[in-house]
């Protein structure tokens, strides 16, 4: 059961303290929105980067991240 | 209570009243610097929300102090009314009052920023729009309920941080900020 | 459980026969579900998912049940001629459902170009604000919810948390009048009609780039899986001057005059990556310019963008913006390495599928019209700019 960062759409303000925290999977687009570099839309998210992933999602100021499990 | 032990938490309480004056100045500025979306200071985004928190929390815990060592001074007149409900002092009652008023505010603030994720962003982003009252009113109960008003110390102190929260504002208010420093159209937030 | 007292409609015209009043069946939920699995209904309404897993789905007690009559596609015109010529099929849709599932409340939505039905005791009819978005399940549950008719994050499904906060079914109006045949009629008599794998017959909205090629724009209904060209002839076309058929709408993909002998079903349509969708199919005329109109329909998909996603907000415009720039001969070559650049940016990255969709038309643009791309690079167009154009 892998764990994916979720984005919501209707909050993420292209901040960017995610794509910071987690360069790994998270780069950023031509108008600084997150996109995944993992060529998945909700990039999953490696055992060793789960501590940071957390710190993002409590980080965002918008509240935009979630961790979801999924498949 | 003798002399000096009533002159030394008077003392802490003046003191822990300005740092914290200070702190907050940082924590707004580092505030509208983390809302800017841009990396500055050589911090990054994430780092600069993270001493926001930092310096407003320090900020939190001078007050605290402050309350607590002017409760414990009978120079003070401090009752624990006056913590909740303002202008009911004996000491200086609208100065004292307005530091009441930021307490309330601050309390409020905190608890919500603390319970964020509780809360919702919608409620969490309302509230956190009273920072902006808080600190001119905090200003204004430090440069008239002290005795140490119009001193040099203090009024330096006082007119560095006007210039920079002075600055700060401006550049919010400024039509360039909302993008964070990308060249995009405006989302649009749905009600 | 099948009491009727009317016989089944014979041939593909079901919807749009007549339909004597009889008393409406009574079923539970789970007869319902065996029934629309054994018909192989899906939904009539552009996801095509299948009907009776939707009804399995709802989580919880109490639903509400809401029929989505929005029509916010301006090229659609099927669930307008559905409301005007069969209400009643699509309120017992509504009333079967509501009786099995005892849900809450009971709605039909209407856009501005759909007719309202006669009222029904325990439907309420709601007129709403439509746009391009505003029928998105999502969007059409939060206008009910008095907020933005705009989509929320998909990450609580409407089945689960909907209207009022309760678990939410989200039907199209013609799945409903479907569902309302199978009731009465059963899954036999609906899989008479159609495709094995696709059965029963669908609604099709048939309009045409120019008057020429389709003098008499309308609703056809015909069965899953008819051949395309079986469906244009029948609805007047002249395809001496046809180019290409748009099937699926502005989110859908074009298929080749040369490959009218798809069916209309899922697998028929499946290697041009195109799917029935909501029944919609759009000609274009020889003489009108393919990348002109493909811009035109962008630059609709662009303005229409719920503007709450930072991708699709800024990546359709751009990808508007380089297909007219494709559009005029002596375009850049590059532009169409742009467009593909600009496709995988905003595919996923939204609360909804309109920038997905709007990527899954112009990949089609793009692919089904590469020598015209070719000869716009070198500098020329052989068409006329037509007159009547798309939309």
């Amino acid at each position: 059961m892998t764990t994916r960062l979720h984005i919501d759409w209707t909050r993420c303000d292209g901040h960017g303290s995610c794509a910071e925290l987690l360069p790994e999977l998270l780069a950023h687009d031509d108008w600084g929105y997150p996109v995944s570099r993992t060529g998945e839309p909700e990039p999953a998210v490696p055992r060793q980067l789960d501590g940071l992933a957390r710190r993002a999602v409590s980080a965002c100021p918008l509240q935009a991240l979630s961790l979801r499990p999924a498949g | 209570m003798n002399a000096m032990l009533s002159t030394a938490l008077w003392d802490l309480g003046r003191g822990t009243g300005v740092a914290a004056l200070v702190a907050m100045t940082i924590s707004l500025v580092l505030g509208i610097l983390t809302r800017s979306g841009r990396d500055a200071l050589g911090l990054g985004r994430f780092g600069l929300n993270e001493v926001h928190r930092t310096a407003a929390l320090t900020g939190v815990g001078l007050i605290a102090v402050h309350l607590g060592s002017l409760l414990f001074d009978p120079y003070a007149q401090l009752r624990l009314v006056d913590l909740v409900l303002p202008f009911q002092g004996s000491y200086r009652p609208l100065w004292l009052g307005l530091g009441t008023l930021a307490v309330d505010l601050l309390g409020v603030v905190t608890v919500v920023s603390l319970l964020r994720h509780r809360v919702g962003p919608r409620v969490f982003k309302a509230v956190h729009w009273a920072t902006y009252a808080l600190w001119p009113i905090a200003l204004l109960h430090a440069l008239g309920t002290g005795t140490d008003a119009a001193t040099l110390w203090l009024d330096s102190i006082a007119a560095a941080c006007v210039t920079v929260v002075t600055g700060a504002v401006l550049w919010r208010l400024s039509p360039s900020f909302a993008s964070r420093g990308w060249h995009r159209l405006p989302r649009q937030v749905a009600r | 459980m099948m009491l009727t007292a009317s016989a089944p409609p014979l041939g593909e015209r079901r919807l749009l026969a007549d339909h004597p009043s009889s008393p409406l069946p009574r079923v539970s939920t789970k007869e319902l579900i065996d029934l629309l699995t054994h018909a192989g209904l899906t939904g009539r309404g552009g996801a095509g998912f299948p009907t009776a897993r939707k009804l399995a789905s709802l989580d919880g007690r109490r639903p509400v049940v809401v029929g989505n009559a929005m029509e916010g596609e301006p090229l659609s015109h099927k669930d307008a001629v559905l409301l005007q010529h069969s209400p009643d099929l699509v309120l017992d849709g509504l009333t079967i459902l509501s009786d099995a599932l005892r849900s809450s409340r009971t709605i039909l939505a209407l856009g501005a170009r759909v007719p309202a039905p006669q009222p029904r005791r325990g439907i309420e009819v709601r007129r709403l604000e439509d746009s391009f978005v505003a029928g998105q399940e999502t969007a059409l549950v939060n206008q009910l919810n008095g907020h933005d008719p705009v989509p929320t994050d998909p990450s609580t499904p409407v089945f689960r948390r909907g209207v009022d906060g309760r678990p939410t079914l989200v039907l199209n109006a013609e799945t409903l009048a479907q569902l309302a045949l199978v009731v009465r009629h059963g899954s036999e008599w609906f899989r008479s009609q159609g495709h094995p794998d696709d059965p029963g017959t669908f609604l099709v909205s048939l309009t045409a780039s120019t008057e020429r090629l389709l003098p008499q724009a309308g609703v056809l209904e015909v069965r899953r899986g008819i051949p395309i060209r079986e469906l244009l002839e029948r609805g007047g076309t002249d395809l001496t001057c046809l180019e290409a058929v748009l099937v699926g709408g502005y989110h859908g993909a074009w298929v080749p005059a040369s490959a009218l002998d798809a069916p209309l079903s899922r697998g028929g349509l499946a290697p041009y990556g195109a799917t029935p969708g909501a029944g919609i199919v759009h000609l274009l005329d020889v003489a009108t310019c393919p990348l002109e109109a493909a811009a035109r329909v962008t630059e609709y998909l662009a303005e229409q963008s719920a503007r709450q996603c930072g991708p699709c907000l800024n990546g359709l415009p751009r990808m508007a913006e380089t297909m007219r720039r494709l559009a005029r001969p002596g375009a850049d070559p590059r532009l169409v390495d742009e467009l593909a650049r600009l496709q995988t940016l905003v595919s996923g990255r939204g609360a909804c599928k309109h920038p997905d969709g709007t990527v899954r038309f112009v990949a089609s643009t793009l692919r089904v019209f590469d020598r015209h791309v070719d000869e716009h690079v070198r500098g020329y167009c052989d068409r006329d700019l037509p007159r009547r154009t798309v939309r």
